[in-house]
């Protein structure tokens, strides 16, 4: 991973670009960052289905020749680190040779993901949800938690902890939207409701903007301006009948993360003692709780103890974790603001730089499928 | 609130329920019109499946046949919705929505209202009840099932 970029974060709705202009913007800047030519890129990969196309983004930057355009299937923001792995896989099958992974999200242009839209009937999967009021991403995840809270015995303090460590860690980050906005106990315990056992501030902002990262083959990564990162790891999926709606999965109190992350662990041939910082994806801090679990941090009826905001904070936590303030404060860019953060930390180059930075995993997703994640090291772990 | 006629549990305006352009699950809307609550079962192995699909999961006989089932359940998991997330519920709420599983149908899984006081403490593994809320007057018409504690 040789160059990294992002445009200016935005509350949803003011951002004064167009969504288009702002991947544009932001794939120019990894470029730049990296020191490459942007006609160099010969392959764009992302997820979400994200407006912003490949093949229309090849045009306007004049690239040459575009040799791959790939797009993960389904999930949303559970296709963060999918997205990455499938422009390595794109590189190291020899398809491409230049890839940038990018995702652009213009909420206030085209949709809040908080809002239902405005439609008059409904089937699918959504017909068994939205009449009864189970409409916008907290309600549809909130049985989940209030589930794995009941069978492991998890506290409301747990999912706090998590949502003060991102805000403590954005207030070091200028790029994050709530940069000069923390949060304490008290403003947590006493802010509203969205649907129980979700608190304002267990869920993640809604915003516009754009990032990308460029990457090429390992044994190129040298040749370019900034230190790289190296992808150690990678792994997507999700387990026995994860999609069985309504609700319907087996593994249903789950981040989904049951098999992918042992394969992550077997792919980099690496443990959770080894992994020094986690970025992990917060749509809400109680799929952090379950991922984190899932990953074996810690055991579920060992979240409580664990989960505390000390254990949590750069430099010297236990576990240090969203150290740009990630979905809930930095930005939500889909998670992929995770990523960039968690190239920086290889690099040694975050605001929250973490004491063992040199193997850093990302998280994305949890609750959804496909899910997907991504362990990264700098030089000295290879 | 539930119960009287003309009476919903939620105000109207929320997407209104049909099946798919493949009928996938005409079987359930329909049953629920009737007062009936259909789910699949494969005739071959006896497999429980809810959603619908066109294959058993597990013996992979297609076109699983519906059968009628009692509306009974217990409660695997709830939430109190506060933050409105759409027009329709504006002024409205909070309200309660709970998951049902049903162990006498392989424990498959429905998520529903539990009309009544939204304060009111929830107890997972609770027993409960559904009834038919139908909504004649509706374009399409449509009926839901809703959860009452036992």
């Amino acid at each position: 991973m040789i160059g990294i970029g992002e445009t200016e974060y935005y509350r949803h709705g003011t951002s004064p670009d167009p969504e288009f202009k702002l991947a544009l913007k932001a794939i120019l800047a990894a470029c730049e960052d990296a020191g490459i030519d942007p006609r160099e890129l010969d392959g764009f990969s992302s997820y979400g289905d994200d407006r912003s196309e490949a093949s229309r983004l090849a045009a306007a930057l004049g690239i040459r020749q575009l040799r791959t355009a790939t797009m993960q299937w389904g999930g949303g923001g559970g296709g963060c680190c999918a997205a990455v792995a499938n422009a390595a896989a794109s590189i190291v099958a020899g398809l491409a040779d230049c890839v940038v992974v990018f995702r652009s999200l213009a909420q206030g242009q085209h949709g809040r993901f908080g809002q239902a839209a405005n439609i008059d009937t409904i089937s699918g999967e959504r017909a068994y949800l939205m009449p009864y009021g189970v409409l916008a991403p907290p309600q549809r995840f909130a049985m989940r938690v209030r589930r794995f809270m009941h069978e492991h015995g998890v506290r409301q303090e747990a999912l706090r902890a998590i949502a003060l460590a991102s805000y403590h860690h954005a207030q070091a980050n200028r790029r994050a939207v709530m940069y000069g906005r923390p949060l304490d106990p008290e403003k947590y315990d006493t802010s509203r409701w969205i649907t129980e056992p979700f608190h304002l501030y267990d869920c993640c902002m809604e915003n516009d903007g754009a990032a990308a990262i460029v990457l090429v083959a390992a044994d190129r990564a040298g040749e370019f301006r900034s230190r790289p990162a190296y992808l150690l790891g990678a792994a997507v999926g999700s387990g026995y009948r994860a999609r069985a709606v309504p609700h319907n999965a087996p593994q249903y109190a789950s981040a989904s993360f049951d098999t992918v992350a042992a394969d992550l662990y077997r792919m980099a041939r690496l443990g959770p003692a080894d992994v020094g910082v986690v970025q992990c994806y917060e749509n809400f801090t109680g799929g952090v709780v379950m991922a984190l679990a899932e990953h074996d941090f810690f055991a579920p009826g060992e979240a409580n103890d664990f989960l505390t905001l000390e254990n949590l904070l750069a430099p010297s936590g236990r576990l240090p974790l969203n150290t740009s303030g990630g979905n809930l404060a930095e930005c939500y860019m889909h998670g992929f603001e995770l990523v960039l953060e968690a190239v920086r930390q290889v690099r040694g180059t975050s605001v929250n730089l973490a004491e063992r930075k040199d193997v850093a995993m990302v998280i994305g997703g949890p609750m959804v499928t496909p899910v997907s994640n991504l362990l990264l090291g700098s030089e000295a772990t290879l | 609130m539930s119960g009287s006629e003309n009476s919903f549990h939620l105000p109207e305006g929320l997407p209104i329920p049909t099946a798919e352009p493949d009928r996938l699950s005409a079987p359930y809307w329909e049953g629920l019109r009737q007062g009936r609550l259909l789910v699949q079962r494969c005739s071959g192995c006896g497999t429980w499946q809810f959603g619908p699909e066109w294959i058993c999961h597990r013996c992979h006989a297609f076109d699983p046949d519906w059968v009628e089932i009692a509306p009974r359940g217990r409660i695997f998991s709830w939430e109190r919705v506060w933050h409105p997330s759409h027009p329709a519920l504006r002024q409205h709420g909070p309200y309660l929505a709970v998951l049902v599983e049903l162990p006498h149908a392989g424990g498959i899984r429905m998520v529903g209202n539990l009309p009544g006081d939204p304060m009111q403490e929830v107890a997972i593994g609770a027993d409960v009840v559904g009834s038919f809320e139908h909504h004649p007057g509706s374009d399409p018409p449509y009926s839901l099932l809703q959860w009452h504690r036992r």
